[in-house]
């Protein structure tokens, strides 16, 4: 057995789990229209690989770039591409990008695909490169695709994966459901990322509520018989899921402040990812669909479903019995890190893990902040160990020399800091405006770097080319010199 | 279908500060009944007075300063003040004593620097220390303890006392007062008697002052209670009874003769209001674990050193107040190491 560390703070909170995780995970059915947004990370974008009119089947590429941190988007069904638009995306600040838009048909025929059976012949590299062409990313919530994840260099030891099945938001159950329904293909997604990573410990974490899922996957261990890996329970404490809490619990070791797992020799993924990358190496099948939790007091038949990414969110909830009367707030992912969405056409993405439809009994729905009375409860709640007050102080007097000195960054926005706060201030707020505002700052800086180090170099350059001129016209003289001398003494010669 | 949007996070907060003052105010509720048994009921004439003068001086100055009335004074904040104003005055002190330090407390101490979470000193201890150096008269005349005076007060001539300054016919004022037990023992002591000696008085009991103790006890019962309900911290008071037992016990150990032992600084004068009630003050206390342990340890040592070495009696408003100026700077030295960062 593990011994357990703990971190820092976090909070007890009202899970509200059991509101969506006693249905039977059943298939949605496939909506009449998919959209599919282009830009897929902040700066990342996909270009559309098919023209109005195409008819397209499921599992086809219809978008991708050469950006290295780019995954191909695949229909998520057959149909014909209707529009490619502008429409409102999944995205904290509510705006509008470019959408590929499918009519589906209802036939959802597939493109013909094979996975191989037996992936321990394959080389790392083609496993890479298969989960890269099934468009596979984080399934928890980051979405950063995971063939680069597999990849972190050679000056990086790998020792650990560490599966994260603690989902510790509050109402998501769509890991616990998948672990619950098909603990194998998450087990072989594991062996998968095993063989391609070379190493020999596999550690999957869950919280201690999931009974049911504990239970299904320690008999899945067993009918594997893989002693490389092993399921542990961890205390739900929010924000435990949280990658770097999660390994400081596993390992005891601590991410270093700006790196990434992999230097302390973690690999971390989500449990969906290992199922998708089990579905992508051994069946050939692309990311087209994923588990989703369909949640709140806002929704009649809270559930989760095998959802098509692509589906819009009204539809969705169409199927799960539609809005109760209360419903107050649409929020994609869990309610405390989760955003909220203007609009329910605004369709799922491959990082969507819940959509949580609160009414006034979920969510806050607005209380007056008021002064700080630095009570500290804040800083007994952090995760990071920060001191939350000081950096409230600081980013709301636009200190922010000062908010780095406080370790800003390190600031997961977990919002434990916000929940504990009895003046109810939106602290969360405070810290990512300050955050943005010192990325631009520092951008600014070096825009204006560049642009003297352009000047200089124009500078430079100029002297140089002065001197290369200078030294032209001497070699010039020089030569001119030479000539009417050399001419000099021939005329001597010949006087 | 439209939706209102928020930021994250979206969960209800789990508390106020509504809530934070009125738990203070129910773990004072032990305190005070001991006070009113001991000392009469002119404690509760004082903090009615306390209350109704403080909330009026809150509303006033944020008609004043433009701010939302209702809103500040739902947070209970000024009611505390006024409480923790109005025990620590002398339970005969005349009307006009608690009206000047609470309109003090609230207007120059609090509002004159921003308002609740702004002010850099305990309001409540400024408008004490504030009394006690303009009217030194009123603020040191306790009364006689029940039981231990020559004449016994009914409610109607305590209110004759306190709002019209009037003795009953059948007393004079140094029949009404005695001496507290810490004044009591340094006036002993400046007679060149013992410790022991001093404590065989009528006013001292079995771990400090007769009643005092008691009202100590009350107080500490509070405390615990707030520490449990998770509303104050235990860092602070800790500090702040380690510092005075630690002091106060090497000095016993040294000469028992000339000082008290660390029980009776623990449960005489305002030791205990102090270490959980007015040093947690949240707003002008440090707020690094390692800064209020610190914090406490400063105001339990100053403690003990003006109450021996100082002119006055006792020191708790002084030492909040001195330890007050350092919390910035505490807090400053004490960071914590954060996640992922070497020690």
């Amino acid at each position: 057995m593990l011994n357990l560390a703990r971190f820092h703070g976090g909070l007890h909170l009202p899970n509200n789990k059991e509101l969506s995780n006693q249905a039977p995970l059943l298939q949605a059915s496939i909506p009449k229209k998919l959209v599919y947004p282009l830009m897929q990370r902040p700066g990342v974008n996909v270009d559309p690989k098919v023209q109005v009119g195409d008819r397209v089947l499921r599992g086809q590429v219809i978008a991708h770039s050469d950006h290295p941190l780019a995954t191909p988007v695949h229909a998520a069904s057959s149909g014909v591409i209707e529009t490619i638009e502008e429409r409102l995306i999944p995205h904290p600040s509510g705006m509008a990008d470019v959408c590929i838009v499918i009519a589906t048909d209802g036939l959802d025929e597939s493109l013909v695909t094979q996975g191989v059976a037996d992936f321990s012949s394959q080389d790392p590299a083609a496993i890479r490169t298969a989960i890269k062409n099934a468009g596979i990313v984080g399934l928890g919530g980051a979405a950063f695709p995971t063939s680069i994840k597999l990849n972190p260099g050679p000056q990086r030891k790998l020792d650990t994966l560490l599966l994260n099945g603690a989902e510790c938001e509050p109402y998501i159950t769509c890991d616990d459901c998948l672990m619950q329904n098909q603990p194998e293909s998450v087990l072989v997604g594991a062996q998968i990322l095993l063989h391609s990573l070379h190493i020999e410990r596999c550690i999957v974490a869950i919280e201690d509520h999931m009974k049911r899922a504990y239970a299904r996957l320690t008999q899945a261990v067993a009918a594997l018989n893989d002693p490389r890996i092993i399921i542990v329970q961890v205390p739900a404490i929010y924000p435990t899921g949280g990658e770097k809490q999660l390994i400081k619990v596993v390992t005891g070791k601590e991410t270093p402040s700006g790196g990434i797992p992999a230097d302390i020799g973690v690999l971390c993924v989500n449990v969906g990812t290992a199922s998708a990358v089990y579905d992508a190496v051994c069946k050939g099948k692309p990311l087209t669909e994923r588990v989703i939790t369909v949640t709140g007091r806002g929704v009649k038949e809270p559930q989760n479903r095998y959802v098509r990414i692509g589906t819009p969110i009204s539809e969705l909830i169409e199927q799960c019995g539609g809005y109760t009367e209360h419903v107050e707030r649409l929020i994609m992912g869990g309610p405390m890190m989760g955003f909220a969405l203007p609009d329910d056409e605004i369709a799922v993405v491959k990082a969507t893990n819940c959509i949580l439809a609160g009414t006034a009994a979920d969510i806050n729905t607005g209380k007056q902040a008021m002064p700080c009375i630095r009570c500290g409860d804040c800083a007994k709640a952090c995760p990071v160990d920060l001191l939350p007050q000081q950096l409230y102080w600081h980013s709301r007097a636009g200190n922010l020399d000062k908010c780095k000195e406080f370790s800003l960054f390190d600031c997961i926005e977990c919002g434990c800091c916000e929940v504990v706060c009895p003046s109810h201030i939106p602290l969360v707020q405070y810290y990512r405006s300050a955050k943005s505002k010192v990325i631009a700052k520092a951008k600014e800086a070096e825009k204006a770097a560049v642009a003297k180090r352009r000047h200089d170099m124009h500078l430079e350059r100029k002297t140089k080319e002065q001197a290369e001129k200078a030294e032209r016209a001497r070699l010039k003289k020089e030569a001119l010199a030479k000539v009417k001398q050399a001419n000099a003494e021939k005329e001597g010669v010949t006087q | 279908m439209k939706f209102s949007t928020a930021l994250s996070p979206h969960v209800q907060p789990v508390n106020s500060v509504t809530r934070v003052m009125f738990e203070v105010i129910i773990a004072l509720v032990p305190g005070v009944i001991a006070l009113v048994w001991f000392f009469g009921l002119g404690v509760l004439i004082n903090v009615v007075l306390a209350v109704i003068t403080a909330l009026m001086a809150e509303s006033l100055v944020l008609l004043v300063r433009g701010r939302p009335v209702w809103v500040s004074l739902k947070d209970l904040s000024a009611v505390v003040t006024a409480v923790l104003l109005a025990i620590s005055l002398p339970a005969i002190a005349p009307w006009w004593v608690t009206v000047t330090g609470i309109v003090f407390a609230i207007v120059i101490a609090k509002h004159l620097y921003g308002g609740l979470g702004y002010n850099p000193f305990n309001p409540a201890m400024i408008g004490y220390v504030f009394l006690l150096v303009s009217f030194p008269l009123p603020m040191t005349s306790w009364p006689a303890m029940t039981g231990l005076g020559t004449v016994t007060l009914n409610f109607q001539d305590i209110a004759q006392v306190i709002l019209f300054e009037r003795i009953p016919e059948n007393a004079d004022y140094d029949a009404l007062t005695m001496a507290t037990p810490l004044d009591a023992l340094k006036t002993q002591l400046s007679l060149q008697k013992s410790v022991l000696e001093a404590q065989s008085g009528a006013v001292f009991g079995y771990l400090a002052g007769k009643g005092w103790e008691w009202v100590s006890l009350a107080y500490l019962l509070g405390g615990l209670w707030l520490i449990v309900r998770k509303i104050i911290n235990w860092h602070i008071p800790v500090g702040l009874i380690l510092g005075i037992s630690v002091i106060s016990g090497i000095c016993y150990l040294i000469d028992a003769q000339i000082y008290a032992p660390p029980m009776f600084h623990l449960f005489a004068g305002a030791t205990m209001l102090g270490a959980f009630f007015i040093a947690t003050d949240p707003v002008t206390a440090a707020t690094t674990v390692k800064g209020r342990l610190i914090y406490g340890m400063m105001i339990g040592v100053l403690v003990y050193i003006i109450r021996v070495w100082g002119g006055y009696p006792d020191a708790v408003a002084f030492s909040v107040l001195l330890a007050n100026l350092a919390a910035p700077a505490l807090d400053y030295f004490t960071k914590p190491r954060v996640f992922g960062h070497r020690a």
